[in-house]
């Protein structure tokens, strides 16, 4: 106990004085205070419970009596590789892919904008008009779109006004992307998708962009280049960190997400709807944690590639 | 970069354009809610009345529903705070092995899909045998409201300089003393701010809820249930138009409070 710095103060009174005393003399001790309470939490409910899910996915169900067989075996990743199951992880990530790319094309002018012109008051109304959408209740999103795109709603009233209704149903009447109104065909589910995720797009974007120096454009211009070509040549390349870090949220969000195909769109099934049909009514836990790891080995394949860009640089 | 460049039109016109389609369909909600139409969506509104908000203030349902979820919500944000507090701090103060594995840890309930949390802490409460409850739910919020608590903290920490901290324990005070006079004045505005998003994003949340709830209803929930298998169309007007007023003021609150900062908050949601 006799360390120099009792040569200078005096030993501290009291429970609490000798407790700041040892803190100090121990560094150690106290990042270890610190850190105990939310690594333990994390790790032990958090990646406990992945761990758990991991485990259950190795686990099978008897077929006969409906009960979890805690045994070891690959079965219910066979199950999961069968054509119908294979046909709803490529339709989940077709969707996360179209969404994504849509994202980036309707973000970037707004991003652009809003790093490159917007000033003072245009800046901060920019932010809180991105900021709002994202941080607006996720549901009551969706809900405004089921308005949006009732039979009797909002869209098809403006197609009518306008004499396009037409149009609206030769575009129904496609394969694949249409159905019998917008609000049970994939373009609905597209659509909503796009709206939700879209402010996650926004803001990486806009932010990759602001580290865009301005003079380069200018220089770009001075050598003569078009805006296309500068936009080719210079700001894409440079503002790429940014449209991946963006990517990773929207083909996240897009690949969990059971809810927005439960409400608008058709009765084909996503990843999301899978995996809770199959924890839910079907008690089959084995398959909806196997069913599970695909997003999750998905992103992490995503993360690694988005990595080895830079794109974390840019979040 | 010169500011008195002028935006070429077509920009202006596409960046227009994103943001109507950002924010008019949440102006709809507001009219819907007071449509005198009970059966459908129909466009435009035959009539307008306030006839609803009386209808939907009397509903003990919804009102347990708000209770529950806003009950959720201060808890799972006063858990987060304490722990997303402690870890910025201890990221941020010190080099330690397994540093990055700890900020990767804390991102991960975000960064995964929420089916994925939210199946993952019910597979473990099966497996554990723990019975769903308000505790349920409460945990798994809290479990990724500490991120936004966190991200506040950091970037609050980094530009906060430890020589105040020096400072403050060469003029004599200790530990506490230093937390309390000097520290946490620092840090308030950024852990409000934090705060407010974390109970925002919780308040919201139903991905995870879905799982963790058994038979208990937050207010995302109810609105689920409306969503799937509408019944009463009106009600559910007024609670949307009322839910994204309620989330507007915590989400202003927050840019005000970190506005002057490098780091806004909620720009990560």
């Amino acid at each position: 106990m006799n360390s120099p710095q009792l040569a200078i103060l005096p030993e501290r009174r009291g429970l609490l004085g000798r407790l700041a005393d040892s803190l100090w003399r121990h560094p150690r001790l106290l990042l270890l205070l610190m850190l105990a309470p939310p690594v333990l939490w994390l790790g032990v409910i958090y990646l406990g419970s992945l761990v758990a899910l991991l485990v259950q996915s190795f686990f099978s169900i008897d077929e006969f009596s409906g009960l979890i067989n805690y045994e070891f075996t690959l079965k219910t990743y066979r199950e999961l590789l069968i054509p119908a199951n294979l046909d709803i992880i490529v339709r989940t990530v077709s969707m996360a892919a179209a969404v994504t790319l849509a994202a980036v094309i309707v973000a970037f002018p707004i991003a652009f904008y809003a790093a490159r012109y917007a000033r003072g008051k245009w800046k901060a109304a920019f932010y809180i008009g991105i900021m709002l959408p994202l941080w607006s209740s996720y549901l009551v999103k969706i809900y405004a779109w089921k308005l949006v795109l009732a039979r009797e709603g909002i869209l098809n009233w403006l197609f009518a006004k306008l004499h396009l209704t037409w149009l609206l149903d030769a575009y129904l009447s496609l394969p694949l992307i249409g159905g019998n109104s917008l609000s049970v065909s994939y373009t609905g589910t597209f659509l909503v998708f796009l709206y939700v995720w879209l402010p996650f797009m926004i803001l990486p974007l806009q932010a990759s962009l602001e580290r865009v120096p301005g003079n380069l454009l200018e220089a770009s211009a001075d050598l003569g280049g078009s805006p296309g070509q500068t936009f080719r040549h210079v700001i894409l390349p440079l503002a790429l960190p940014g449209v991946i870090a963006g990517s990773i949220f929207t083909f996240s969000l897009t690949l969990g997400d059971y809810i927005i195909p439960q409400i608008i769109g058709s009765s084909r099934l996503f990843i999301g709807q899978a995996v809770y049909s199959h924890q839910g009514t079907a008690g089959n836990i084995p398959l909806a944690a196997a069913f599970a790891v695909v997003p999750i080995v998905i992103m992490g394949f995503y993360l690694w590639m988005a990595k080895r860009a830079g794109a974390f640089d840019a979040l | 970069m010169r500011s008195d460049q002028r935006a070429p039109l077509t920009l202006k016109i596409a960046a227009g354009a994103g943001l109507l389609f950002l924010h008019l369909p949440i102006l709809l909600i507001f009219v819907y809610a007071f449509t005198t139409e009970e059966r459908s969506y129909q466009w435009p509104p035959p009539g307008f009345t306030t006839k609803w908000l009386a209808v939907t203030w009397n509903r003990p349902d919804i009102w347990d529903a708000l209770g529950l979820s806003v009950r959720v919500a201060s808890i799972s944000t006063l858990i987060a705070l304490l722990l997303g507090t402690l870890c910025a701090a201890a990221v941020s103060r010190s080099r330690f092995f397994g540093r990055e594995a700890i900020s990767l840890m804390v991102i991960l309930p975000i960064a995964l899909p929420g089916i994925v949390t939210g199946i993952a802490l019910r597979s473990a409460f099966n497996l554990s045998d723990i019975p769903f409850s308000t505790w349920t739910i409460i945990l798994g919020h809290a479990t990724f409201c500490v991120v936004v608590v966190y991200n506040n903290a950091v970037a609050r920490f980094r530009r906060s300089s430890a020589s105040l901290i020096e400072a403050s324990m060469d003029l004599g005070a200790d530990g506490f003393q230093t937390l309390r006079y000097v520290i946490m004045p620092n840090i308030a505005t950024a852990l409000l701010a934090g705060g407010m998003l974390a109970f925002a994003l919780s308040f919201d949340e139903v991905i995870v809820t879905t799982f963790t709830a058994g038979q208990q209803q937050t207010l995302p929930i109810w609105m689920l249930e409306e969503l799937v298998r509408p019944r009463q169309r009106p009600v559910t007007n007024v609670v949307a138009m009322v839910v994204v007023l309620v989330t507007f003021l915590p989400i202003l609150g927050a840019f005000y409070l970190t506005r002057d900062t490098d780091q806004i908050a909620g720009s990560g949601k």
